[in-house]
């Protein structure tokens, strides 16, 4: 079997794998959002935070809990970094010093998971699994939680109360997150990812010294990959062969970080009583990652560019174990979703293909997108598109029987806006300081992508980078910080803010007139819309970045 | 007791509920993986793949590539080299202390020339470019196994063979001056090219800025599909790969069987041994892990 047959075979089987995880995970999670009764362990928790399951929240409220639980977040994350040297299973390790703590905290409380410092370096054993790992578990619940309450919001009449968010936010932890964890980080061990309390055992080579790492890798690697948050324990992440040893742990990972934000649609044609509203969203995503997928494994196996013809092949930065096309979709996966963990290494991608990772970035990560913010990001789009459907007919709009009125298209138009506006603001006003350029590793227009990446990946909570780019200055982790945060937030209020004015409504019944949101003209209108939309963002800047590069 | 604020209140409710929450997916939960991995048959690769000499030390992890080199980082020629790894700590390369990858792009192709006075190890401003590194590479894996080590857009003496070319109108008109830009005069005899469209290719001056020259990568006549492999020439994503390609291991068995002082055929059944086909005949690639192979060497075929 030749390398691109074996890829192809390879991505069959991942599609086939989550088709067939399709119903019974999402109508799994929609048992668990759905539930009536409180278990006993669940009871336990709602007492020692204080809440009351019994009472539902209005968005304004679910927003605060969300909020407050975030902020504290950030706070008892980036303290837990300042005194590692003071705590045990510190790896020996100072105090990660603040500006970078307040960067880490961030970014792991976003979902980002963008990284300025190198992980078996930085941060030990205890900080890694009690801190981080952490946030990969609660970061990745809030997602799921907000897109919970979205759909809510189309699916409630006449109401303002959307969920608890205390009650939310635990089940979907207790329920979802940790069993799949638990199932796949066991498996992971089977492939040979470590999970250990060693720091280090030295060995003596055949030639000298080698200081071998150890941690409990296994149990981050799940969460890290499942709650698509990508912020690995080694700086070579899922490259690292203790992270993910062979080419079948390979594969199990791309699962893990794909299996979520393809099983929500189910979960949300569940909750709307229409599973064909799934299935069309479900197309969506789908649709756009096999695009996606196919432009940068295909980029990959034509190794353009003057550096990959000279090697014969898209190798640099790539392991031998996964080869090219496994590679390729480990990429695109990572950048479709808000994961952001890395196999190979994009920095040294062939222009064009990192120049798809970089769209699949600005598409807003809807397909599938993060956990959770795939789905909300694809429901605006969805909106959006029901509009312009709207607009070309006269009717007013109207999405599964709710009607899009002005508040709901400017609180979906202003979400639209968010990432675009940070992401090219951001880069506008960091070329305009000249000691920034100094940041870029590589000359011409490759440097511009690398801060481009960098932006696009901040704002959108991806967490992956062009990592030659030298993050780690007071400018950067500022500016990257403030991304992540208002990247990550902002869109939360707003997506809440619809659910609360959805809800309100008394749904419009049906008629001949009325646009089926289910049927492949829907479909083919959303990925349309989503294309065009985008393209007319950032096409401009994309020319200047590795369209140039590319063509030289 | 007054009541609190609403919304202090509702930041410590957030405080508790990141406390247990901590306890259950910060501690519980990695604790309880790390319980079932002490079953056995999962233990040994708990550990992290660890291989123990007869005295019981560690030598290594299967999973975890070393550099076959001697100390001055030329390659021990008695043994399977392993990818260039960009994980360079203290110890070399190879060091699981700094996993990473090079992060070049790929056109990553000028040179940024060293102080003649200083030279390459000197000058810690000088870097070579992603296509001289491979360029390089090439050339000494080729002069190691005896075969041809040229490969597209690099010169004979195994540099990025890259002009920068000077237009009459900025970008466009005739051709005023061409400088090859990785071939520094007090080095170079003559530039890898006599001439570029009519004008004669100059050396590159130390120091000179040629910025405004349109970067001109020359693909040369080298074939298209070289010889040393693509794996023997490129640094890996983890700097820690343990293995090579087949192929990469095919180029090198000759050499290990004359070192080794036996046939061919022995050593290729010992590389047959450590490789591993693709999982289920379509996950990733065929690979040869290069720690196992050489230990194995050594216990086999051990150098008298």
């Amino acid at each position: 079997m030749s390398e691109t047959t074996a890829g192809v075979v390879f991505i069959a089987a991942m599609l086939a794998a989550l088709a067939l995880s399709y119903k019974p995970l999402g109508d799994y999670m929609y048992r668990v959002v759905t539930r009536e009764h409180h278990r006993k362990v669940e009871r336990g928790i709602y007492r020692v935070i204080g809440a009351r399951p019994g009472t539902e929240q209005n968005w304004a409220g679910y927003a605060r809990s969300v909020l407050a639980f975030s902020v504290v977040s950030i706070l008892v994350l980036f303290l837990f970094q300042r005194v590692q040297s003071a705590l045990p299973f510190s790896n020996g390790f100072i105090g990660v010093e603040p500006g970078l703590a307040w960067n880490t905290a961030v970014s792991f409380t976003t979902n980002t998971n963008w990284q300025a410092y190198s992980g078996e370096a930085t941060m030990g054993i205890f900080v890694q699994a009690s801190g981080l790992a952490v946030q990969n578990f609660v970061s990745a619940a809030v997602g799921i939680a907000v897109a919970i309450v979205l759909v809510r919001g189309f699916a409630r009449k006449a109401t303002d109360k959307l969920g608890n968010f205390w009650v939310d936010l635990t089940r979907i932890v207790l329920w979802v997150l940790l069993p799949i964890s638990l199932v796949a980080a066991i498996v992971l061990i089977g492939g040979g990812v470590v999970q250990n309390l060693t720091d280090f055992t030295s060995a003596s080579t055949t030639t000298g010294d080698q200081t071998i790492t150890g941690g409990l890798i296994a149990s981050q690697e799940a969460i890290k990959n499942l709650g698509t948050n990508g912020g690995g324990p080694f700086n070579a992440n899922a490259a690292h062969p203790f992270e993910n040893p062979t080419s079948w742990t390979n594969f199990v990972i791309i699962y893990l970080l794909l299996v979520i934000p393809f099983s929500l649609p189910r979960t949300f044609g569940r909750l709307v009583g229409q599973n064909r509203q799934g299935y069309a969203i479900a197309a969506v995503m789908g649709v756009i990652a096999l695009a996606s997928v196919s432009l940068v494994v295909g980029f990959e196996n034509m190794a353009n560019g003057t550096v990959p013809q000279a090697v014969s092949a898209a190798m640099e930065g790539k392991e031998v174990r996964f080869g090219i096309p496994d590679s390729g979709l480990f990429a695109a996966a990572t950048t479709l979703t808000s994961t952001g963990s890395v196999n190979s290494f994009h920095d040294s991608y062939t222009s064009f293909g990192g120049g798809v990772l970089m769209l699949d970035m600005m598409l807003g990560e809807v397909a599938p997108g993060g956990v959770g913010a795939g789905l909300y990001g694809m429901l605006v789009l969805a909106t959006i598109t029901v509009f312009i459907a709207g607009l070309m007919v006269g009717r007013t709009p109207e999405y599964l029987g709710k009607k899009i009125g002005a508040r709901e298209i400017k609180l979906a138009s202003l979400y639209f806006l968010v990432t675009p506006a940070l992401l090219l603001i951001g880069v506008a006003a960091s070329i305009a300081v000249p000691e920034n350029l100094e940041s870029m590793q590589d000359a011409g227009p490759h440097g511009l992508s690398e801060m481009l990446y960098a932006f696009a990946s901040a704002s959108n909570n991806n967490g992956s980078a062009f990592a030659g780019f030298g993050a780690n200055t007071p400018w950067f982790n500022t500016a990257l910080g403030l991304c992540m945060l208002f990247g990550r937030f902002l869109p939360i209020i707003l997506v809440l803010a619809l659910a609360g004015s959805l809800a309100k409504q008394k749904p419009v019944p049906a008629t001949a007139g009325t646009f089926p949101t289910h049927k492949p003209l829907f479909v083919g209108m959303v990925v349309g819309v989503t294309i065009i939309l985008v393209a007319l963002t950032f096409l401009p800047v994309l020319a200047l970045g590795p369209i140039a590069d590319g063509l030289q | 007791m007054a009541r609190l604020p609403r919304w202090i209140s509702q930041h410590l409710a957030a405080l508790r509920a990141v406390l247990v929450l901590t306890a259950i997916t910060g501690v519980l939960y990695p604790l309880a993986v790390l319980a079932v991995a002490q079953i056995p048959g999962l233990a040994g690769k708990a550990d992290g793949s660890l291989i123990y000499d007869d005295a019981g030390n560690v030598v290594g992890s299967s999973l975890i590539g070393q550099e076959f080199t001697d100390a001055d980082g030329e390659a021990l020629l008695q043994y399977f080299q392993s990818r260039p790894s960009m994980a360079a700590g203290e110890t070399g390369a190879y060091d699981p202390l700094a996993s990473g990858a090079s992060n070049l792009g790929p056109e990553n192709v000028v040179d940024t020339l060293p102080d003649p006075e200083l030279g390459w190890d000197g000058d810690a401003n000088a870097a070579k470019s992603l296509l001289t590194q491979v360029c390089e590479r090439s050339l000494a894996i080729g002069e190691r196994e005896g075969v041809d080590g040229s490969r597209p857009y690099c010169t004979d003496t195994g540099i990025g063979a890259v002009l920068g070319v000077y237009y009459s109108e900025g970008t466009t008109g005739d051709v005023t001056r061409v400088v090859s830009l990785n071939e520094q005069c007090d080095t170079t005899e003559t530039p890898f090219l006599k001439e570029y469209e009519g004008v004669q290719v100059e050396c590159a001056a130390y120091g000179d800025d040629h910025a405004a020259a349109i970067i001109t990568p020359i693909a040369g006549d080298a074939p298209a599909d070289p010889q040393v492999p693509a794996d023997a020439v490129t640094a890996s994503g983890s700097g820690l790969d343990p293995h090579i390609s087949p192929a990469y291991a095919e180029l090198q068995t000759d050499r290990i069987a004359a070192e080794r002082g036996t046939s061919t055929d022995e050593i290729e059944d010992l590389v047959e041994e450590h490789t591993t086909g693709r999982f289920l005949g379509f996950m990733g690639e065929p690979a040869v892990n290069v720690v196992e192979l050489n230990l194995a060497l050594d216990e086999e075929l051990p150098l008298t």
